[in-house]
């Protein structure tokens, strides 16, 4: 089975979910007065879940029959190409998240500058130092001071 | 109007708005030409700056500009490298880079650079002239038509899809309506779906979906497949001039093509991938046979056919958005975000409420269209010089500032965690050839498709609003024509073919 129906299997399961939250529990903790109303807070969603049930479906049974089209990447050569990269990016992005807080913007975000481009295979630290943390200062400096936002710049054990 | 052009004008020529625009297009022309970054990215990335500045106008004018200057910026990485960084300008490389490869490249910039101007600067006369009209017919307009003019709008795009896709068209617009109903709703007081999770209460983020459905996405593509740069001529971007003999020749297809485009940016779901492909063909066929032979190999009119096209398509593409405040296309539904994020509602009581709005941001088109002409195109051997900045430092800068733009929206570390979360399905669903912009659309259509709704049913008790209303009653019939009848007409087509083929 290809990808492309997997995922409408995948997603043919989210509407079954939502469907059921919509038709069967969302009303039970609806007010009585509001049960006169002609709109509750589940009738949208019970119409989307039929509709996303019957598209998923269409795909699921490739009931639509299209050519088949070249494509940017292959998924089934995901091997191929630098998946390794990608994923250590998306855990480096993870990472960054988690850290973002208790380390401080400053800290946080010249390593995940110079780490990134460390992983795509940069190796030339005396370029990618100075301009990871001009980088970091110049935004800090501008979200911080231009546009208002508040970033906590240090790790908060220094108190910033 | 005349008054309309006056506030208009005084809004956009004030210091502040230039700056916006010229800075705009700087920014989109900048980014455009990196392979890989569309317009939606480019946008995405700029809105949190955009909404923190809250001036609705200036806030429209920079991102109005940054999307022009990103399609320009394309078409320069098309016709010097053949590495289109937007799917509109595809069918400018066509005939763009044999003449850049002829060492044309000035020239072919020139052509492309003026081709835009007219494009542009012909669509935002036309979107003067329409939009009043438009929005003056869609006053008349109940929230029962506004609903059924959403799902024209929605089915629309899913039927313009193309062939095999509009089953996956639907769904992802579909889910993006879905999306939408998680939080807490204005309507009822509740919260739905939030799974008793409280991060969710408020909905989930839409500069958050935005960067995970198309910067995130493109950013691992080029991460995965590094395409390959250099190959063109770099540095030797000389003689921007064209001859007069060149001008007359493209001066009929620029006339027919900013039209043609214009009418097709209107369309929802068209936009300006398809003007511009539609432009380049018919352009080819009413061609003298002599000259047809010269498309693909580095024709004037070649290049100046989709380069006209797809910047009048652009412009085009507002007219819904500012009239109706119904987005065609993702690039103007993210624009339709950022609207409502600084609390200004598109739609035809734009142009009455806040006229500063709506005619500013039409002077900032031809403003914004005389500066790419004279302010880019000259620049444009410098700002070339930006495809020659390695990726491996590229790569990490474009992921922080999407992490940087779902941060600052929200102040919120776990939105990042969202981010990258939904980053990951939207990659997958690309593999997969799942079209991303329909989610978007759906997701920023969903509240106001829900209230639309039910205000109908609470005015009619009930779903009678469908037959009572003619209009309602007619769009929504047109909404089941445009999805069901791409599916009948291949079934026919591919029917018919088998019977071709027994026959032989």
């Amino acid at each position: 089975m290809a990808l492309d129906r997997w995922i409408a299997l995948v997603l043919l399961g989210v509407c079954l979910a939502y469907g059921y939250a919509a038709w069967f529990t969302m009303d039970s903790g609806l007010a009585p007065f509001m049960r006169r109303n002609p709109i509750w807070p589940s009738t949208f969603p019970k119409v989307l879940s039929v509709l996303g049930i019957v598209a998923s479906l269409i795909i699921l049974l490739g009931l639509e029959k299209g050519e088949e089209k070249e494509l940017d990447i292959d998924y089934r050569r995901l091997g191929d190409y630098h998946l390794g990269q990608a994923l250590m990016l998306l855990a480096l992005m993870v990472a960054y998240a988690l850290c973002l807080r208790p380390l401080g913007f400053i800290f946080s975000t010249s390593a995940f500058l110079i780490l990134g481009s460390f992983i795509l295979g940069e190796r030339k630290w005396h370029i990618m130092v100075p301009i990871a943390l001009f980088a970091t200062l110049v935004v800090w400096y501008l979200v911080q001071q231009v546009l208002g936002i508040y970033l906590r710049p240090l790790p908060g054990f220094i108190g910033g | 109007m005349l008054e309309g052009l006056l506030i208009g004008l005084q809004t956009a020529l004030s210091v502040q708005n230039l700056l916006m625009v010229i800075g705009g297009c700087l920014i989109g022309t900048f980014i455009g030409m990196l392979p890989g970054l569309g317009p939606m990215s480019i946008i995405a990335i700029m809105i949190p700056v955009a909404i923190s500045m809250g001036d609705p106008s200036a806030a429209l004018i920079l991102l109005a500009g940054v999307y022009y200057g990103a399609i320009f910026g394309g078409s320069t990485s098309s016709i010097l490298l053949n590495a289109p960084g937007v799917a509109g300008t595809v069918a400018s490389s066509f005939d763009g880079y044999p003449m850049a490869k002829s060492g044309k490249a000035g020239k072919a910039l020139t052509i492309a650079a003026i081709a835009s101007f007219a494009g542009g600067s012909v669509g935002a006369l036309l979107l003067m002239i329409f939009a009043p009209a438009l929005s003056s017919v869609a006053l008349l307009f109940h929230s029962a038509e506004y609903f059924a003019l959403m799902v024209v709008g929605l089915s629309a795009i899913a039927a313009f899809a193309g062939t095999g896709q509009v089953a996956k068209a639907l769904m992802m617009t579909v889910l993006g309506l879905i999306m939408a109903t998680v939080g807490e709703g204005a309507l009822f007081n509740m919260p739905r779906f939030t799974m008793g999770i409280m991060d969710l209460q408020s909905g989930f983020g839409f500069i958050t979906l935005a960067m995970a459905m198309f910067a995130l996405p493109e950013a691992l593509f080029l991460v995965l497949k590094p395409k390959e740069m250099g190959g063109g001529n770099d540095g030797e971007i000389k003689d921007l001039r064209i001859s007069r003999s060149e001008a007359r020749a493209i001066a009929p297809v620029i006339g027919r093509q900013s039209l043609q485009g214009f009418f097709i940016g209107v369309l929802p779901g068209a936009g300006a991938t398809i003007a511009s492909f539609l432009g380049y063909a018919v352009e080819r066929n009413i061609a003298p046979k002599a000259e047809q032979e010269e498309f693909g190999k580095g024709s004037i009119k070649g290049l100046a056919a989709p380069e006209t096209a797809n910047n009048a398509a652009c412009t085009g593409s507002f007219v819904p958005l500012l009239t109706l405040g119904i987005p065609g296309s993702g690039t103007t539904a993210i624009l339709l975000g950022a609207l409502i994020a600084l609390n200004v509602t598109p739609g035809p009581r734009l142009m009455i409420d806040e006229p500063q709005i709506f005619w500013a941001v039409i002077m900032s088109m031809f403003i914004g269209n005389l500066v790419l002409l004279i302010l880019n195109l000259p620049l444009i051997p410098y700002i070339a010089k930006v495809l020659s900045v390695p990726r491996n430092y590229l790569i990490p800068f474009i992921l922080f500032f999407t992490l940087m733009g779902a941060y600052i929206g929200q102040n919120n570390a776990t939105e990042l965690l969202l981010l990258v979360g939904f980053g990951v399905c939207a990659t997958a669903l690309r593999f997969a050839d799942y079209p991303l912009a329909p989610l978007l659309i759906g997701f920023i259509l969903g509240g106001m498709l829900e209230d639309n709704f039910s205000r109908s049913m609470q005015l009619y008790d009930g779903v009678a609003f469908i037959w009572e209303r003619p209009m309602t009653l007619g769009l929504l019939a047109i909404a089941l024509l445009l999805v069901v009848l791409p599916s009948y007409r291949a079934r026919r087509a591919r029917a018919r073919a088998e019977g071709v083929a027994d026959g032989d």
